[in-house]
């Protein structure tokens, strides 16, 4: 049992999806999910107990390109993510009819193995590859399935594509150049490599635009608010639950150890720019008026404290960023979830039209509560750890970081409670509002249940993803 | 050799097909005998030889790009059956010259001596201003026909010229006896003048900026499968031949010479693409989007000793992605007075294989893995690298931005829109369309098996 049968099952998921029919292709997709499930516990119960789950193939002999997977404590904790989201997010959709369903099924399951591929691959073309892959599915989730303005959202999504697109070819470019030097895309054969400061500045930078404007840092954020509001609630979850976390993931795996001293060398840039994303993100939310856009400049302001969290290269700032990578998916999950049972509902996402909520579904206001509660970073949940490890961290580099990054919970209390009330409390509206149903409420328990039992008892993702931090933290500084 | 030969023979054959009536078996047949001269040819590729005095060489080269022109010939050849339908008198005529287009593009890429290379052009050119031409009755086709004609000759009296000048200066036509006395010194200043003439006159086959203002036009007014034909083989062929010219005559590229590559590689690959950005007509934005193919391909020039293998890779997966496209553009304009996108509207719901396969074509010529034409940028851009032309590919790469513009385009209209018509599709277009893709993924998932056709 290796990591290629985990990937080949949700790509035989997507082909099986797309053969099953429209009718059959949401409990399809929902089983083969399921499936990769199990075999990434699988996966990572073997990983636990010492065995070998990476392969190493060759592939391509010229350019030497070799189909190198290789799972470390970091790897499984994002697939895991991957494959605990992406049958969470399928069954989210169950309420809703998904007009020709089994190709968008067949294409979420499909960006579920290209995102899984990108945690894995270790040889930096196959990682492109997977890269690459999985903008196209959600570029035509977003374009076909999304709500709004036909026009308005292909420009959104066309913007969007050539955004990141645009970034990725020039990490491209710099993967060409490290293969000139290091004769291989393998990971460990780049992170072998003695790059001189102006050559680790380009490959920095190149790295730098392709994750900047996936994650999205600030200036590089302004595809985002429009392709959150614009892609269907499966496609905006997988974007900001999943996708978002490859530009971070990628941060810590071949960023920071491939150029460290051009990391080192920028910090207070890189780590200003993130802040700024972080106060930026909070400020705008402040201001929103639909709930989708809302949570996307939350998100924003979210992923702006990870990415600190990640260029402070300090050991507690990594583990920090990964635990609060793993929270953030999955309140955001639950927070879109939200806005899209209010929308079944309503038929809006405009706060000024909300309120009233409270007393017409009391279950739903609890549950939603919590979520809220989750994503300002209650201590308590599993967001608390992360948010609060990354603000030590910044502490250490700068007490001032630590202040400004801060503000995300401040102003996230902020601007979260308002929304809140702004839609859930008040006036009874005069509008029914069903409660919520039973499958409903078992997404959201799950959700809840991960974040509150993390939050409380870290210790076993701590684990897992500390060991191959500690790798990376010391090929950062060249002590290994 | 023998596939030349073959090659006429079945062109003849197609000549004399109509006086006995087999107009039926027309198709199949000339089909058939491609595939055989097909699997001949590969059988030759570890017999190098030379005919005639070193008229024709075959080598591996040789071989490995005639089988890709037989290839993409059975596609074009596939696809005359239907799109001649209404011409059926004319057929046998139509096929024939496609042939003898072929025997043309074999020649150029298996000359060893510069006469022979100038009649295969000339093959090539006359028999494609014929097809351009070939709508008798539409303005159009006469004004692309008579375009392509006095531009194309023109063109052809260049090199004509070079050659003359290169025969001045070594007093040879064998390209052998040429590269010898090339590396000597007191070599006469016209054998590079000569040289240069040449290579302007394949510029202008390839359209090459600022070599190809006659191609948009041409493309455009052109039959939609001479176009098709224009835009896989004749581009393919003639930057084989360039490659081939250039690698024949000389050892290595003087630094002055490479300084022009980069600059018209440069612009070939900017002027194209923005160009194509603000086309409306699939044709003409395809004739832009093939100027910066061309672009690209001339990076290859840069990295000379690897060039041809980056060269055969690239021309295959530009020139399978451009079959599969163009059988789809065929199948949706036919019955259509334009080729505007607008007629592109609402091809994911009527016909979602068809807008599938366009959409996959189109990303491979984006350069978006898994197709090949990822592989075949990403061994382009290794390579440039490596020779330290940096700035080449990140025009490259921004361009290949662009690029994206113009290509989503009409692959958002495909989904987006709506359209209430619906249309038959004869089989033979997805026959083409399919197999065309297929072939492309299929290298693009594993390069190595043509990759290393042409290492030594």
């Amino acid at each position: 049992m290796d990591v290629s049968i985990l990937l080949l099952s949700l790509l035989i998921g997507a082909v099986v999806t797309y053969f099953s029919g429209d009718k059959l292709a949401s409990k399809v997709a929902l089983l083969f999910s399921l499936g990769a499930l199990v075999i990434s516990l699988n996966v990572l119960y073997l990983f636990v107990n010492g065995g070998n789950v990476g392969i190493l193939h060759g592939w391509i002999t010229f350019p030497k390109v070799s189909i190198a997977l290789y799972a470390d404590g970091l790897s499984l904790a994002m697939v895991l993510l991957t494959t605990i989201l992406t049958p969470l997010i399928i069954f989210s959709s169950f309420g809703t009819t998904v007009t020709n369903a089994k190709n968008f099924y067949a294409l979420v399951l499909f960006m579920a193995f290209a995102m899984t591929g990108t945690f894995l691959a270790a040889d930096g073309l196959l990682y492109y590859v997977f890269w690459e892959l999985a903008l196209i599915p959600i570029y035509f989730i977003a374009l076909i399935w999304g709500n709004g303005d036909a026009e308005k959202r292909k420009k959104a999504v066309l913007k969007f594509f050539i955004y990141t697109l645009a970034g990725s070819l020039f990490m491209l470019v710099a993967f060409a150049y490290l293969y000139t030097k290091a004769g291989s895309f393998l990971l460990q054969d780049l992170y072998n490599l003695n790059l001189s400061t102006q050559e680790q500045f380009w490959i920095f930078f190149a790295f730098f635009l392709a994750y900047a404007i996936k994650i999205p840092i600030i200036p590089f954020h302004t595809w985002q608010a429009k392709v959150y509001q614009k892609a269907p609630t499966v496609g905006t979850m997988l974007l900001s639950g999943i996708m978002l976390k490859m530009g971070l993931y990628s941060i810590i795996r071949w960023q920071l150890p491939i150029a460290p001293q051009a990391a080192k060398q920028y910090m207070p840039i890189l780590i200003g720019l993130s802040i700024a994303g972080v106060i930026y993100g909070s400020i705008v939310a402040l201001r929103q008026k639909d709930l989708k856009k809302l949570l996307a400049y939350s998100s924003l302001a979210h992923v702006g404290l990870i990415a600190a969290g990640c260029y402070t290269l300090t050991l507690d700032g990594l583990s920090g960023a990964v635990h609060q990578m793993i929270a953030h998916g999955f309140v955001i999950v639950g927070l879109f979830f939200a806005a899209e049972i209010i929308y079944r509902r309503y038929n809006t996402r405009t706060i000024s039209e909300l309120g009233g909520i409270r007393s017409q579904a009391p279950k739903f206001t609890s549950l939603f509560m919590i979520l809220v509660l989750a994503s300002v970073a209650l201590p308590g949940t599993y967001n608390f750890v992360g948010e609060f490890t990354v603000l030590y961290s910044l502490s250490q580099v700068n007490i001032w970081l630590a202040i400004f990054g801060g503000l995300t919970i401040i102003l996230g209390a902020y601007y979260m409670l308002k929304m809140f009330q702004n839609v859930m409390l008040g006036e009874t509206n005069a509008t029914v509002f069903k409660e919520v149903t039973i499958y409903e409420t078992i997404t959201f328990v799950f959700i809840i249940a991960l974040l509150l039992f993390f939050g409380l008892y870290p210790k076993p993702i701590n684990d897992l993803i500390l060991p191959s931090l500690n790798d990376i933290f010391l090929t950062i500084n060249r002590l290994k | 050799m023998n596939t030349i030969l073959a090659i006429s023979g079945l062109g003849v054959f197609c000549l004399i097909a109509e006086i006995f009536n087999l107009r039926k078996l027309l198709i199949p047949v000339a089909i058939l005998g491609l595939i055989a001269i097909l699997g001949l040819t590969i059988s030759e590729y570890d017999l190098p030889s030379t005919h005639f005095n070193n008229m024709v060489v075959v080598d591996r080269f040789s071989v490995s790009f005639s089988s890709l022109f037989i290839v993409l010939t059975i596609f074009l050849v596939a696809l005359s059956g239907d799109y001649y339908k209404e011409h059926q008198s004319k057929l046998s005529d139509y096929v024939a010259i496609k042939i003898f287009l072929l025997a043309g593009a074999v020649a150029m890429v298996s000359f060893g001596n510069l006469a022979m290379f100038f009649i295969g052009i000339e093959i090539l050119s006359i028999s494609l201003y014929v097809l351009a031409a070939s709508k008798r009755l539409d303005v159009k086709s006469n004004e692309a026909g008579m375009k392509y004609f006095l531009l194309g000759s023109f063109a052809s009296g260049i090199i004509l010229f070079g050659i003359c000048l290169i025969y001045g200066a070594t007093g040879y036509f064998n390209i052998g006896e040429i590269y010898q006395l090339s590396e000597g010194a007191g070599i006469p200043i016209w054998f590079p003048i000569g040289l240069t003439l040449i290579i302007i006159g394949m510029l202008f086959k390839i359209a090459a900026v600022p070599f190809h203002f006659w191609a948009p036009d041409v493309y455009e007014g052109a039959p939609s499968l001479t176009t098709a034909t224009m835009s896989t083989l004749a581009k393919v062929v003639a930057m084989a031949t360039l490659y081939k010219l250039i690698h024949g005559m000389i050892p290595s590229i003087p630094y002055i010479f490479e300084v022009v590559i980069v600059v018209i590689s440069i612009l070939s690959m900017t002027v194209g693409n923005i160009m194509a950005l603000r086309q409306n007509n699939v044709k003409r934005m395809l004739a832009f989007s093939g100027i910066s193919h061309a672009g690209f391909m001339l990076m290859a020039l840069l990295s000379f000793s690897t060039a041809a293998g980056t060269l055969f890779y690239y021309a295959t997966a530009y020139a399978l992605a451009g079959i599969a496209s163009f059988a789809v553009i065929i199948l949706v304009t036919k019955s259509k007075d334009n080729q505007d996108i607008a007629n592109f509207n609402g091809l994911g719901k009527t016909n979602p294989l068809m807008a599938g396969i366009l959409t996959a074509s189109l990303l491979s010529m984006a350069g978006i893995p898994i197709f090949s034409g990822f592989f075949a940028k990403l061994t382009l851009f290794t390579q440039t690298i490596e020779s330290g032309y940096l700035i080449v590919v990140i025009a490259g790469i921004l361009n290949s931005i662009i690029s994206v513009g113009y290509y989503f385009k009409l692959i958002s209209a495909m989904y987006t829109k709506d359209s209430t018509e619906k249309q038959t599709t004869p089989f033979v277009y997805y026959f083409v369309a399919v197999i065309a893709i297929a072939l492309n993924i299929a290298i693009g998932l594993f390069p190595n098996l043509i990759m290393n056709l042409l290492a030594v």
